[in-house]
């Protein structure tokens, strides 16, 4: 990357991180809420996007990271009291470890069978949080009790019903996240991975190693979506089973190709338009989902590289 | 009821299941090995078979066998006819291109569950089986119409076989299936029978969806158990392998069976699920690996 792409990208990211931080001070509560919510499903989406965008492998069993962070974290905290700082670290822990492994396995695979075997593997986790309903309570789900609702750090206390707080812990996760990608990706291992994606071929002929830049992706991935669920669980004090659900795997697929694979602020387009496309049409009818397959195909026929993607062919080459 | 009997029955609901799986799973194997398309909106086509039969059974007066009659011409017809369009305006388009086709009917699958939401209704309706009889053993009675299902894959399967093997349509398939330019170059159109082969697999899943609906009860989220049973089927079976896809159905239908009698239907998914995965990560070079090239 040259000296002004790096600038301008810094710049974008920082102007559009400000905007969010402004915005809490102009929206409507009930929109508050919403982009508390959007920008946890954003993570989830960047987490996803580090995957497809920067190393071109796509997976469709994410929700199974999304899942194991949200499980992780609220597991922990409804059976065993866990503070909340802790059972969130815990979580992150865990759906990076849980990348690690089925990463090590299922990277051995290429292109559709890749595909298939994620599917695969998210399907059994699915079905272990439905078989274990002794502890996770199945599709009902658990809602955390009162006591998860507030955490205490350094003699402070957050409180978890304040939706201020909740948009800016979402916030600053959020922030995190970009500044740890837009960093990685920056560095030399992150070059490797845009390497791999452009020529994996070529790439190993020059002596680097894919399988292991590949499986650093999927942790890394892997980690940023269990941090989105773990954010998710603890935020909205409930764990239920949709969340490991296939739908939660298309999900980030579809904000992913809706914003542009493999650039950064893209996801966040792509569950802005999606969500706030979601939630006015589950007004109108109960089969909102709809707008996920027509939008889907649309995207894949005519916008395959996405909003962003489409911009920077156009008119911004310089965008990460 | 003692272990012997329990067995029996058992097996004899696997063999049910087995028998479903078969039709659906023959459906899925077809569209993969002449197009190299994984068809991901096979079970909304299982779906659509089971509430067009719910559809026909209530607008046709009259013994049920008729409404069931109906169903089993009409549901492949227009589940056909759907697939055929999709193919055309979608597939096609995208030059069936392995990653971006998986995408397109994740598409396909939302568009077609949610429409029958919106048409049919969240509730899951019963259709009456064409017959009543009860086969009695010594131990417990038995839907004959369950033996009637399988007896209908049974001469299903030979259908198929009989058409890929001795009919000239079977040659085109198969030798577009052996080798797309080849056969292009000798004057085959490929591409048009690529769009008959996904209607015709899309028909066989609805075959499977009329088939079922009077056992399962007709609903508009019925479509995810076939599709990742067949994808299990289709995998361990050989891609485009009709015989191993027999094979694999009976197996995974049979074990699928027992170990949802004597354990639970969960736990039974899990399982076969998670060493299917396994199997295609441990087999690179087979299955979806060859068919790259």
């Amino acid at each position: 990357m040259t000296k002004s792409a790096y600038r301008n990208n810094l710049v974008l990211n920082a102007g559009v991180l400000l905007m969010l931080f402004v915005l809490q001070f102009v929206l409507p509560d009930y929109h508050v809420l919403m982009a508390t919510r959007m920008m946890v499903l954003a993570v989830f989406a960047l987490g996803f996007n580090a995957l497809l965008g920067y190393i071109g492998l796509l997976s469709l069993g994410h929700a199974m990271f999304f899942a194991a962070g949200l499980y992780g974290a609220g597991l922990t905290v409804y059976h065993f009291g866990w503070s909340l700082p802790f059972a969130f670290g815990f979580a992150v822990l865990a759906s990076a470890v849980v990348a690690l492994v089925i990463g090590a396995v299922a990277l051995r695979t290429i292109r559709v069978s890749f595909m298939i075997v994620t599917l695969m593997f998210a399907q059994v986790a699915y079905l272990m949080v439905i078989y274990f309903a002794e502890w996770t309570n199945g599709q009902e789900g658990l809602s955390l009790p009162m006591s998860a609702r507030a955490v205490d750090l350094f003699g402070w206390t957050l409180d978890l019903s304040s939706a201020v707080t909740r948009y800016n812990l979402a916030f600053l996760l959020l922030a995190l996240c970009l500044v740890l990608l837009f960093a990685y990706l920056a560095s030399a291992r992150g070059r490797v991975a845009t390497a791999i994606r452009d020529n994996e071929g070529r790439t190993e002929m020059l002596g680097f190693n894919v399988f292991s830049g590949k499986l650093e992706m999927f942790v890394i991935s892997g980690a940023m979506s269990g941090a989105a669920g773990a954010a998710y669980g603890l935020l909205f004090g409930y764990i239920g089973s949709t969340f490991a659900s296939f739908q939660y795997s298309i999900e980030a697929l579809l904000f992913t190709l809706l914003g542009g694979a493999g650039t950064l602020i893209g996801p966040l387009l792509g569950v802005l338009l999606m969500v706030a496309m979601i939630d006015k049409l589950s007004e109108l009818t109960s089969a909102y989902l709809l707008v996920i397959g027509v939008v889907l195909i649309v995207v894949i026929l005519w916008f395959p590289k996405g909003i962003l993607g489409t911009v920077r062919e156009r008119w911004a080459p310089w965008l990460l | 009821m003692a272990l012997g009997p329990y067995l029996f029955l058992a097996t004899l609901e696997g063999l049910v299941q087995a028998a479903v799986l078969c039709i659906t799973a023959a459906g899925l194997s077809l569209v993969f090995g002449v197009m190299r398309v994984v068809n991901v909106a096979h079970g909304e086509f299982v779906m659509l078979g089971a509430v067009i039969a719910w559809f026909a059974a209530s607008l046709v007066t009259g013994h049920p066998a008729i409404g069931f009659a109906v169903a089993l011409v009409i549901s492949p017809v227009i589940v056909g006819a759907i697939a055929f369009a999709g193919e055309r305006l979608i597939l096609k388009r995208l030059d069936y291109n392995p990653e971006a086709t998986i995408v397109a009917t994740i598409g396909l699958l939302y568009i077609l569950q949610q429409t029958v939401l919106i048409v049919y209704g969240p509730d899951a309706r019963p259709v009456d089986p064409p017959f009543y009889y009860t086969i009695r053993f010594p131990w417990f009675g038995y839907s004959s119409y369950k033996l009637f299902v399988i007896a209908a894959a049974i001469v299903i399967m030979g259908a198929i076989w009989f058409v890929l093997q001795k009919t000239r349509a079977g040659l085109i398939m198969r030798a577009a299936q052996f080798d797309r330019e080849t056969a292009q170059a000798f004057g085959i159109p490929v591409d048009r029978v690529s769009a008959v082969v996904f209607a015709a697999g899309a028909g066989l899943a609805a075959l499977a969806g009329v088939l079922v609906v009077p056992i399962q009860q007709a609903h508009y989220l019925m479509g995810a158990d076939p599709l990742l049973l067949s994808f299990i089927v289709v995998i361990i079976g050989g891609l485009g392998s009709m015989s191993g896809t027999v094979v694999a159905a009976i197996l995974i239908g049979l074990s699928d069976g027992i170990l949802s009698v004597m354990f639970s239907p969960t736990l039974a998914k899990m399982v076969s699920t998670l060493l299917v995965a396994l199997v295609l990560v441990f087999r690179p070079n087979g299955l979806f690996g060859k068919a790259e090239r």
